[in-house]
């Protein structure tokens, strides 16, 4: 399985957000501490000069008297240990005899500035140089100030906990932003997989859920395919009926010379074969019409014509209809039909088809000189019934009977296809009804129920 | 009854003609819808078979052309679309009923008798003899006043005997009139259907008799 769009947009969202929030965390800290950094050099410089300016030039003697401001200014900053030296002509004047010399000194009157280690700590020194004494009698002094650099540490601490505290949140606010434009990028997605999943499993109406630009062409490349699939079999079903039509001529043909044939024999075993012959064309005609009726009701379902259908005519119908094929066998078909019009909202071809499909099962499995009851009755529901007085349905399974194909165990004398059932099921389901299948009270006969909302 | 077989498929309407000839029927057959209108212009006919696909148009434009002009002969049409939505189109144009092909003979004729019994009757539908009728439209046996209700079976087995009196019947002729040659049936079947409609006769000028080792015929009491 390929990774999900979701995760990649998220996790891709989430690393630039990583890489922002440290990029800032870098830079806010630098700034920072370059403030910080830039504040000590200035008041070391400003401390350096007052210290230049305090110096006195007397008979060829430099004198310092040491302002208590220059290095009290300093100590605003932070606690930090202040060290100073003032050097004349390389002698040191006043100050710490120690603290080193600066390793270049910048042109007179400006400060230079550098970093060193001093009695075991790191300083930040700068070094002033001044020429001091008259016209012919100068002497270079150099002015050092050096401030120890723990409370710039101090503050460098607290702006980096600070820059971090940002950075981390500006990664989470992110991250969350992140998720929720990861969804909602994929919400078009997530609508369009939901109109296509919750249709039905024949539906191939083209999509009309709102998709953005992006999946335009997508939505258009499934509509484009549905109508193919559709177009296909629509095909299917005309080439069905075709092939049908092609094959039931020259049945007809064969089964008329037959029976013509077996009219002229004498012979048992001659009229026996015959008479088999004749079956097998019955069978597969029977099939065949089945089948075509099978695929007319899966295609139909689709898109389920709600038409206005009047129940009691469309049984008496239907009986009128099957009623010569029933005679042939004295079966009478009995109709227990209410006494006011039964409306309803259906697709009336499928009706027809569910009710021809059970009579004609009934009239095939019934004994001679019996009756065919058809019933139609409104309670919570419809009930169209047809009981017959034939074999029933034994011990068999009554589930698996409904099943494409699936015959009875007793029944193997009768020619059928098996989808008698499965046809009439398929109509009920269609309509939201159930078929019911029972054995009649008294364990004779069999009672097959079309039951349909209203 | 006296057919018109409008079919162009010449195997078939043979056979057909020769299978419906075989039970007494007499049958022209048309191959096109011009033939059919030219047999039509010179005979009466009790009953119209039509194909639909033709080679000079489609039936069921010769269909509604007959309803348009008000020719009321009833018209069973033989078709090979077997679909619920095919058939249903058909009666709207005004086919008294339909066969699908292959089919049976007779379902065939049971459906020509009902077609006829809806429309009251073709005119020599009724067979006398020894004073009892048999109303075959009606589906009735007629005598002294009496007026008895046959099921279909009594009705076919009667038609037999009346069609030709006097002539001897085997079983197994009988057998192949009675039963669809799709179903199981034994002999002792028609010893039944004899029984019940010797029953029936019963009071009437005519009885049926058995003729050992050949069958049986209708006679003169």
């Amino acid at each position: 399985m390929h990774p999900s769009i979701r995760r990649r947009l998220f996790l891709q969202l989430s690393v630039v957000a990583a890489i922002l929030s440290l990029a800032f965390f870098l830079v806010l800290r630098s700034v920072a501490e370059r403030a910080a950094e830039g504040t000590q050099d200035d008041i070391l410089a400003a401390s350096a000069t007052a210290i230049a300016d305090s110096l006195r030039s007397e008979n060829a003697a430099v004198t310092l008297d040491l302002p208590y401001s220059a290095l009290s200014m300093l100590g605003t900053v932070s606690e930090d240990r202040v060290f100073y030296r003032v050097a004349v002509d390389g002698r040191t004047l006043t100050g710490y005899n120690d603290l080193p010399d600066p390793p270049r000194l910048g042109r007179p009157g400006e400060a230079a500035f550098h970093t060193h280690d001093y009695r075991g700590e790191e300083v930040r020194m700068v070094a002033v140089t001044r020429r001091v004494g008259s016209l012919n009698n100068t002497a270079q002094a150099v002015i050092t100030v050096a401030q120890t650099r723990q409370g710039l540490a101090a503050i460098s601490q607290r702006i980096t906990a600070t820059a971090t505290a940002v950075g981390t949140g500006f990664f989470l606010l992110a991250t969350a932003l992140s998720l929720f434009a990861a969804g909602s990028a994929l919400r078009p997605i997530d609508r369009l997989t939901g109109a296509v999943t919750r249709r039905g499993p024949k539906d191939l109406r083209p999509v009309t859920a709102k998709a953005p630009t992006e999946l335009v062409p997508l939505v258009d490349a499934l509509n484009s395919f549905m109508a193919r699939l559709r177009a296909s079999l629509l095909r299917t079903e005309d080439f069905i009926a075709e092939a049908a039509h092609r094959v039931r001529t020259p049945l007809a043909t064969v089964r008329a010379q037959a029976e013509v044939t077996h009219r002229k024999l004498n012979k048992p075993e001659h009229k026996q074969a015959i008479r088999e012959m004749i079956r097998a064309i019955d069978e597969s005609s029977r099939s065949a019409g089945q089948m075509l009726d099978h695929a007319m009701v899966t295609f139909r379902t689709d898109s389920l014509a709600r038409e206005d259908v009047e129940l009691r005519q469309l049984v008496t119908e239907t009986c009128d209809r099957l009623s010569p094929t029933a005679g042939l066998k004295d079966i009478a078909l009995q109709r227990d039909l209410p006494p006011d019009d039964l409306h309803m909202k259906a697709d009336k071809i499928l009706l027809q088809a569910a009710l021809l499909n059970i009579l004609d099962n009934a009239i095939k499995y019934s004994p001679e000189d019996s009756d065919i009851t058809v019933s139609l009755t409104r309670e919570d529901a419809l009930t169209l019934s047809v009981a017959d007085q034939g074999r029933g349905f034994a011990d068999m399974d009554l589930d698996r009977l409904m099943n494409r194909y699936e015959r009875g165990a007793n029944v193997h004398d009768v020619v059928g296809s098996g989808l008698g059932l499965t046809i009439a099921q398929d109509v009920a389901r269609a309509h939201g009804g159930t078929l019911s299948i029972a054995t009649n009270d008294g364990g004779s006969g069999a009672c097959v129920s079309l039951i349909l909302p209203l | 009854m006296r057919f018109l077989l409008i079919e162009d498929n010449l195997k078939l309407a043979h056979a057909v003609v020769e299978r419906l000839q075989l039970d007494g029927h007499a049958v022209d057959h048309a191959e096109t819808l011009d033939a059919a209108n030219a047999c039509l212009d010179v005979a009466d006919y009790d009953l119209i078979l039509l194909d639909i696909m033709l080679p000079d148009g489609d039936g069921r434009d010769f269909l509604d052309r007959q309803r348009r002009a008000a020719r009321r002969t009833p018209v069973i049409v033989i078709t090979a679309r077997s679909a619920v939505s095919d058939r249903v189109g058909l009666l709207d144009l005004g086919a008294d009923d339909f066969i699908t092909k292959p089919f049976d003979f007779s379902e065939l004729e049971a459906r020509c008798r009902a077609v006829l019994r809806r429309q009251g009757g073709a005119a020599d539908n009724r067979k006398t003899y020894q004073g009892a009728t048999l109303d075959s439209t009606a589906g009735a046996l007629l005598f002294g006043g009496r007026n008895i209700a046959l099921r279909n079976r009594e009705l076919r087995l009667l038609e037999i005997f009346f069609a030709a009196p006097g002539q001897v019947f085997s079983k197994s002729h009988l057998m192949d009139r009675l039963f669809s040659l799709s179903d199981e049936a034994s002999e002792n079947a028609i010893e039944v259907y004899v029984g019940r409609l010797r029953k029936r006769l019963e009071g009437s000028g005519a009885r049926i008799e058995t003729v050992r080792g050949l069958g049986y015929r209708m006679v003169a009491v």
